[in-house]
């Protein structure tokens, strides 16, 4: 019987690669018993279905982190620096 | 002739662009795009600047086949994924001992549970629908140590194949599994901790 450490560390490798029909057998006989493993695969799935929009961003997530936009430093240098070389 | 669509639509002849335009329509956005990927301001700001004149350099090469934003992702995404390689080659992995301790700290010494995960909510999928949790997803990717925050970012956000990524940072295939895996523990922590409460 795996542990809970090496159950979450085989469903962490599940995300990466493919796993044996062994492993699998053994992360399901154990997910079936242990309520906080199953929770953890959920919230690893959705984590990672949080991370394929942010990577795609159709639906403006990276629009949602509004407070973060350029510095007016940054702004003016970037200005600046265009102007000279676009002319 | 073209189909009435959407602003972004693609056109047939070659497109007009206007270089004086880009900081104003596109310059947060690229901001935002480079912050999600390298978690410092200072990076993503050059980066979007030397996007910007890689853009004047190259104008010839858009086509109108994409909208001037995807272009100019384009091009930002490739400075990206060399300065996250630069980076990897140089950092010399410093705070692995704290990473290790931090991620095992979720387990006792038979390899239960110690601090369980708590449940995220009825509908866990809601979730991506809060505003605020995209903010709070990228302040816990600022809090990871560099070199498994790069690991963890080409993996995830630029969905990197797992041995080409490993290839590319010159981490073994094993130790890129350990360190994908403390990640995805840090992460879990860090968002039930600042989001879930």
């Amino acid at each position: 019987m795996l542990s809970c450490k090496e159950t979450t560390r085989l469903v962490s490798e599940s995300l990466d690669r493919p796993l044996s029909f062994r492993q699998r057998m053994s992360v399901t006989m154990h997910l079936l018993l242990c309520r906080f493993c199953s929770r953890y695969r959920k919230q690893m799935r959705l984590m990672r279905l949080a991370l394929e929009r942010l990577a795609k961003d159709k639906g403006d997530e990276l629009g949602s982190i509004s407070d973060d936009s350029l510095s007016t430093e940054a702004r003016e240098r970037i200005k600046k620096t265009l102007h000279h070389r676009s002319k | 002739m073209e189909a009435v669509g959407n602003v972004d639509k693609p056109v047939s002849q070659k497109q007009e662009v206007a270089p004086d335009k880009w900081l104003d329509a596109h310059g947060d956005y690229l901001f935002r795009f480079a912050l999600s990927r390298l978690q410092e301001r200072a990076i993503a700001e050059d980066l979007v600047q030397e996007t910007f004149l890689e853009a004047l350099r190259s104008q010839q090469s858009f086509q109108g086949r994409a909208s001037e934003r995807s272009w100019l992702i384009g091009i930002l995404r490739h400075r990206i994924v060399d300065y996250i390689r630069k980076r990897s080659r140089e950092n010399t992995n410093h705070d692995d001992g704290l990473f290790e301790r931090l991620s095992e700290e979720y387990f006792d010494d038979k390899g239960s549970w110690a601090l369980k995960p708590a449940k995220w909510g009825n509908n866990p999928s809601e979730v991506l629908e809060k505003k605020e949790f995209w903010s709070v997803l990228l302040q816990c990717l600022s809090k990871l140590p560099r070199k498994a925050a790069d690991a963890f970012v080409l993996r995830e956000l630029e969905e990197w194949p797992y041995e080409e990524l490993s290839e590319n940072m010159s981490i073994s295939a094993n130790n890129l599994g350990v360190i994908l895996y403390r990640v995805r523990m840090l992460m879990r922590g860090c968002l039930e901790q600042n989001w879930l409460r």
